[in-house]
């Protein structure tokens, strides 16, 4: 583990600066809390012009290659960009799309870097097929497989939480193959109708899809390299947690700054209902765990990619956001009173954030023990 | 002078070796952590000798001029040797308010003669300091000190009390703030500072008693304590400028300690250690899923601490709150030290039961004083209580309570 005593140092460029101080202005401006209900309520599983807006950005790739099309950077100059949308609870195909691309330039073939990797950076939607109904947070636990019959590939099995998966221009989608855990890169547009299915899911703002794979036939060409599966999936799993940690930072200190807002302009009893310690004091809680998640974030960026080194710092971060949002969202929604049992109090949308984050990734206690592992 | 690399690493080399050598045995007593831990006659002897022997290895006040008795040499070497100090967990430097605050104070802005007379005993540790701020009725509240001291020709006579006196009954002097003028135009014009001696007439140490049963903290009393007017520092009536220069010092915010840590604390891989030998079920602790899940709490919280230091130099990752690290930093960090220390006392199983003083206790007692002792920080210097009224007010903008 890192010698914490040799005092760590947190690197930030002068581009992650820009992107946040861009990022935050953009997502103020695109994903204003008032509006939120409005995309809870929207047919579409994006607002596609604010999406063609990050795309001309560049945003879609920030981490891809320049001679792929990208601006060549890293994933931590998207972290720069996630952190202020999850302030805004502003759930975009923007971290998804972002995996699928980090997985191509692990494991994928020279012919589908080429094919999908400038075209993820200008805005087509990558869409990744992990979780399965079992609700294993462990990416290598499967039941969905690649089966050979009469030499046909086809696909089998069921899988959960494909966010995106309807607008999607590419899915990525883990199987079993030959009892090894294997990748599968497919055009949306192979998939029919009928093997998509909506799923209610805990943050309204997010479109999630249920995928029937229903022994769709596939091609060698579309497997990702097998030698590199089980290195893709790790990075799948630290890169989503490194998202998510962002993320879940971002939805911290926005229901810190909406719980604030409420405490300083609440009377009670002929008094500011920020003045009452019961409330105060646990706000500042919620404000040093931000602190102390903020800081294992950038840490987490700045080591990414680091070997084992990362991946402490990576799920340290993860569990440090959760626990920080789920602290802070849970006090946002009882110090709002009565309001905040309405659906029209913003704290919801923060808590909910965070319980979708714990569980689409792996909750605190799952960080831990990983952690646990990896250190004792 | 600015040294290379090489020289740099060739010193920490010969740093390392010296105190690998001259490491002190195990005294055979449970050290204090800290100067304010001191409790003990032969806590303090031992810690006394131990701070000459690394002044005279020419470890201490490296970057102090030489001829107070300092090493004239460049700050870069003390820092060298002050982090091989930590490293190596030596015992601390006891003499830390003479070090770290009544030192480089004086040679900010003392006169030659107070700069000769004080320098050298501060590093051979032959002169002990204590510091006089707080009182008994103004806990936090320093610039409403009352102690009084009036003008008698070219004498000061002190009357009234200080309390939380670290070092008290070992000290030959005290840093003081006291009223010159109780009718000055607002509270901080009526102070003045003062170097004085302890061991005069009219002045009295009291130990207090702490909850670990322990002293090291005192009461002084001064009874028409007569001190001369070349005691003052920094000039009459300037006592609180004088007081929160030493503040800069205390809070390592200004530069010019001498150098040494001043205390130990308690880290978690300490507390691993520990849970490593205590056992569970005929099994090992560290096997136990709830106690590894709380021993990565805590290296997540131990890590969050280190480096929120680190990103409090980013300024874009702290414009939304600029000062909530540097304000939340001591809570943060007095009640995880709290908490850890309770931790690590419940690892023992049944052997938390004993306590400093039995030849069975683990450790000899050191997790059962820590977390007694790590009350200290929890409140001293404004409670934990109050740093969320002013983290929650001055950072958050809330109303007052």
């Amino acid at each position: 583990m890192a010698d914490m005593s040799s005092r760590p140092k947190i690197s930030f460029s002068d581009e992650q600066a820009q992107l946040l101080e861009i990022a935050t202005q953009f997502s103020r401006d695109k994903f204003p809390l008032s509006a939120a209900r409005a995309r809870i309520a929207a047919a579409e599983d994006f607002n596609r012009e604010i999406w063609n807006e990050m795309a001309a950005l560049g945003w879609l790739g920030v981490a891809i290659p320049e001679a792929h099309g990208g601006s060549g950077l890293g994933l931590a100059e998207v972290v720069t960009i996630v952190e202020p949308l999850g302030r805004q609870v502003a759930g975009t195909p923007l971290i998804s799309t972002t995996l699928v691309a980090q997985a191509l330039l692990m494991a994928g073939s020279e012919a589908q870097k080429k094919t999908w990797l400038p075209k993820l950076a200008e805005g087509a939607i990558g869409a990744l097929a992990l979780c399965e109904p079992a609700g294993d947070w462990s990416l290598t636990n499967l039941t969905a497989t690649l089966t050979k019959t009469a030499g046909t590939l086809a696909l089998f099995g069921v899988k959960t939480f494909v966010t995106d998966a309807a607008s999607a221009d590419v899915m990525l989608i883990s199987v079993l193959h030959d009892g090894q855990p294997a990748l599968v890169l497919l055009d949306r547009a192979r998939f029919s109708k009928g093997q998509i299915a909506r799923e209610t899911v805990i943050d309204e703002t997010r479109r999630s899809y249920r995928v029937t794979l229903d022994g769709m036939v596939v091609a060698a060409e579309d497997v990702l390299d097998a030698s590199k599966t089980a290195a893709t999936l790790r990075l799948l799993d630290e890169a989503s947690c490194l998202f998510a940690a962002a993320e879940m930072c971002g939805g911290a200190a926005g229901v810190i700054a909406t719980t604030v807002d409420y405490l300083k302009t609440r009377k009670q009893f002929g008094r500011l209902i920020g003045s009452y310690q019961a409330l105060k004091h646990p706000m500042v809680d919620a404000l040093v765990m931000l602190d102390g998640a903020r800081s294992h974030l950038y840490y987490a960026a700045s080591l990414w990619g680091q070997g084992a080194e990362s991946e402490i710092a990576v799920r340290m971060a993860k569990a440090a956001a959760g626990e920080a949002l789920a602290f802070a969202a849970d006090r946002g929604i009882q110090f709002h009173g009565g309001f905040g049992f309405t659906y029209d109090c913003d704290a919801q949308l923060y808590r909910r954030l965070g319980l979708w984050g714990e569980a689409r990734y792996g909750d605190a206690p799952w960080q831990r023990a990983r952690l646990a592992q990896l250190l004792l | 002078m600015s040294l290379s690399k090489q020289e740099l690493d060739e010193f920490r080399a010969e740093v390392r070796a010296w105190f690998k050598e001259n490491q002190p045995a195990d005294p055979g007593i449970l050290l204090p952590q800290s100067f304010m831990e001191v409790g003990t006659d032969a806590q303090f002897h031992f810690l006394r000798d131990w701070q000459r022997k690394v002044y005279e290895a020419g470890y201490l006040g490296m970057a102090w001029p030489k001829e107070y008795g300092g090493g004239g040499q460049p700050q870069a070497l003390q820092d060298i040797v002050t982090g091989e100090m930590v490293r190596r967990k030596v015992p601390f430097m006891v003499n830390t308010i003479g070090l770290n605050w009544a030192g480089p104070l004086i040679l900010h802005m003392g006169s030659e003669e107070q700069k000769k007379a004080y320098i050298p005993g501060i590093l051979s540790a032959e002169d002990i300091w204590c510091q006089g701020f707080s009182e008994p009725d103004h806990g936090s509240d320093l610039g409403n000190a009352q102690l009084k001291a009036e003008r008698d020709g070219h004498d000061f006579v002190l009357n009234g009390s200080k309390i939380w006196t670290s070092l008290g009954v070992y000290a030959k002097y005290m840093i003081l703030l006291a009223r010159s003028n109780p009718k000055a135009n607002n509270k901080y014009e009526g102070l003045s500072f003062y170097l004085i001696p302890m061991k005069i007439g009219g002045i009295e140490v009291r130990p207090i008693r702490k909850l670990t049963g322990e002293y090291g903290f005192n009461q002084t009393f001064f009874r028409d304590a007569r001190v001369p007017e070349s005691c003052l520092i920094g000039g009459e009536g300037n006592g609180w400028k004088v007081a929160m220069a030493t503040l800069m010092f205390e809070r390592g915010a200004a530069g010019g300690q001498a150098g040494g840590h001043s205390m130990m604390s308690t880290e978690v891989a300490e507390v691993v250690a520990l849970a490593r030998s205590a056992r569970r079920g005929g099994r090992p602790a560290i096997e136990d899923p709830l106690i590894r899940d709380q021993l990565v709490r805590f290296l997540i919280e131990e890590r969050g601490l280190a480096l929120n230091a680190a990103r409090a130099k980013v300024k874009p990752l702290t414009s939304e709150y600029p000062l909530s690290i540097a304000m939340s930093g001591k809570l943060a960090s007095s009640e995880f030290q709290r908490r850890l220390n309770q931790f690590a006392l419940s690892l023992e199983g049944a052997n938390a039961a004993y306590y400093v003083g039995d030849p069975h206790a683990i450790d000899r007692g050191l997790w059962q004083r820590s977390y007694f002792n790590a009350f200290s920080a929890t409140i001293g210097g404004g409670t934990s209580e109050i740093q969320h009224n002013i983290i929650g007010e001055r950072v958050l903008g809330l109303a007052k309570s």
